[in-house]
């Protein structure tokens, strides 16, 4: 531990400051584009879900079962060698974002579909009878409802899904974790082990710990509203 | 995929089963210890950030807070990183056992150790959810029997606690199952290294000499096989937990909602509201 306190350890740190900004740079662009894609996947599969047709209740089940119940690492290894051993490479970045995007959906396909089904049955009900379409009463009636149900475990895949960025490592990595960890181990810049990892884990924690956070929040301040709501019943 | 055939045979190898059964059993392990040793320190921190406010320990439980979320909003192999580097590893894994190389034993230690630190801080979270669920009346009626605070915990929090959240415990198994892949980052010890390990000497068992697409879905299937197999019946397992607790909770409900319609015991409409939404949660969740 004594490398803490080195200033040539820090000196170091300073003048190779541009890999660490890649690798937040790389994190941050894998992250927000696997966020795209889970959101998609998740509203989609979250929707068929709660659709209440047999055949695609059953699709949406087989995928978010599938995903949650294998590791992601194995699952962009998957992606990545399949794509390189049959010629088709997409590099590394694009093989985070399509796997890390696919994992996190399942994820968010959960949180959708609970989300829905916490609104009372006689909303949808209610909507129908107003004579709006599906998608009308999901836009208008539903989701609305369910979004203050839907954000805190929302916001917990987002903290987690960064944290998963560094699954990249395993495919060559160009992440944050992994150019650390190139960078404490490489010929030239190696050695400063200490204060390489303060940096990287107060990038991540500078990231991660408001979003979850406010997830905690959101949470007590829902269970609040919800005590509340009983309170007022009774009188 | 005209080589299907070549990978397929790979599976017949018998080394390359005995190796990937071992891998599978190290995962197991792995984990099982991993969430074992997380439950003890994550309860002992879950109690420190929740119950030591007063002044003089206040420091407690500012310290394990600041624990918990540091470990909570870092990536688990920065955590397996650091420990590589930082972690000793005793002498008595500094030997060649369980099949592994000296080298790979102190790897396994410390990425094991890694595993331990990140889980603990996840746990602690869990644990402080049971412990509130936990009426306060609960620790005010120990503490006025002039039971010591360590007692009240031991035998009335905790255990009332702990029958709350099994089913959140269980799940976090799974997540520390496919967390335990992260090894594979460092050591060719588990399921997954060994997987990676088997594709690329792929081309010394399966006879065509390269190692081609189908031995990537070969291999990667059985693993993924593997691990879908194992988190899957453990998900059931917490599923029908699940259900059988809301199903209590339904009984329950149904009965304080019964007494309530024929005018006995509970006056407030206040007492009928929660009866009828324990019972109303439970029913959804039995359907």
């Amino acid at each position: 531990m004594s490398g803490i306190f080195s200033a040539r350890g820090w000196d170091k740190i300073w003048t190779y400051r541009g890999t660490f900004l890649l690798g937040l740079w790389n994190t941050v662009e894998t992250a927000f584009a696997a966020l795209l894609l889970a959101l998609l996947l998740g509203v989609v599969f979250g929707l068929m879900a709660t659709s209440g047709k047999k055949a695609l209740v059953r699709i949406s089940r087989i995928y978010v079962e599938l995903i949650q119940n294998t590791p992601l690492l194995l699952q962009m290894c998957f992606l990545y060698y399949a794509l390189a051993f049959s010629g088709h490479s997409l590099g590394i970045i694009l093989t985070g974002i399509l796997a890390l995007g696919v994992y996190t959906g399942a994820y968010m396909a959960e949180v959708i579909r609970a989300g829905i089904e916490s609104v009372p049955k006689g909303q949808f009900e209610a909507a129908q009878s107003q004579g709006f379409g599906y998608l009308g009463r999901m836009y208008y009636i539903i989701l609305p409802q369910s979004f203050k149900v839907i954000l805190p475990p929302m916001v917990n895949t987002i903290v987690n899904m960064i944290k998963n960025t560094s699954c990249l490592y395993i495919v060559g990595g160009a992440d944050l974790l992994s150019l650390t960890y190139s960078f404490v181990t490489g010929e030239n810049t190696g050695g400063s082990y200490a204060p390489a990892y303060i940096v990287c884990g107060t990038i991540f924690f500078l990231m991660c710990f408001p979003l979850s956070t406010l997830a905690t929040m959101w949470e007590a301040a829902l269970k609040k509203r919800e005590r509340k709501a009983v309170t007022l019943k009774e009188a | 995929m005209g080589t299907l055939g070549n990978s397929l045979s790979m599976l017949k190898e018998p080394a390359i089963i005995k190796f990937l059964l071992n891998g599978v059993l190290f995962t197991l392990i792995i984990s099982v210890v991993a969430v074992l040793f997380s439950i003890v320190f994550g309860a002992i921190l879950a109690l420190l950030r929740n119950y030591c406010k007063r002044p003089g320990i206040r420091m407690f439980g500012r310290l394990a807070a600041v624990y918990i979320e540091l470990f909570r909003n870092t990536p688990l192999l920065f955590w397996i990183f650091i420990c590589l580097v930082f972690c000793p590893a005793p002498k008595f894994m500094d030997h060649a056992m369980f099949g592994l190389s000296s080298v790979n034993n102190k790897l396994l230690f410390k990425a094991a150790a890694a595993l331990i630190l990140y889980t603990s801080g996840v746990i602690a979270e869990i644990v402080r959810g049971g412990l509130n669920s936990v009426p306060k009346g609960q620790i005010e009626a120990g503490v006025s029997q002039g039971f010591p605070m360590v007692a009240v915990m031991w035998y009335i929090v905790l255990p009332q606690a702990f029958k709350a959240i099994i089913p959140t415990l269980l799940s976090q198994v799974i997540t520390t199952i496919k967390d335990s892949s992260f090894l594979a980052n460092v050591a060719v010890i588990e399921l997954m290294a060994r997987t990676k390990q088997i594709l690329s000497a792929a081309k010394r068992y399966n006879g065509t000499n390269a190692i081609n697409v189908s031995d990537v879905f070969v291999l990667f299937g059985v693993a993924a096989l593997i691990y879908f197999m194992i988190n899957f019946s453990l998900s059931m397992v917490v599923r029908s937990m699940q259900k059988k607790d809301a199903a209590v909770g339904m009984h329950i409900g149904e009965k304080l909602l019964g007494r309530w319609h024929s005018g006995y015991e509970m006056k407030t409409f206040r007492e009928a509201g929660a009866a009828e939404s324990i019972m109303k949660e439970g029913r959804k969740a039995v359907m």
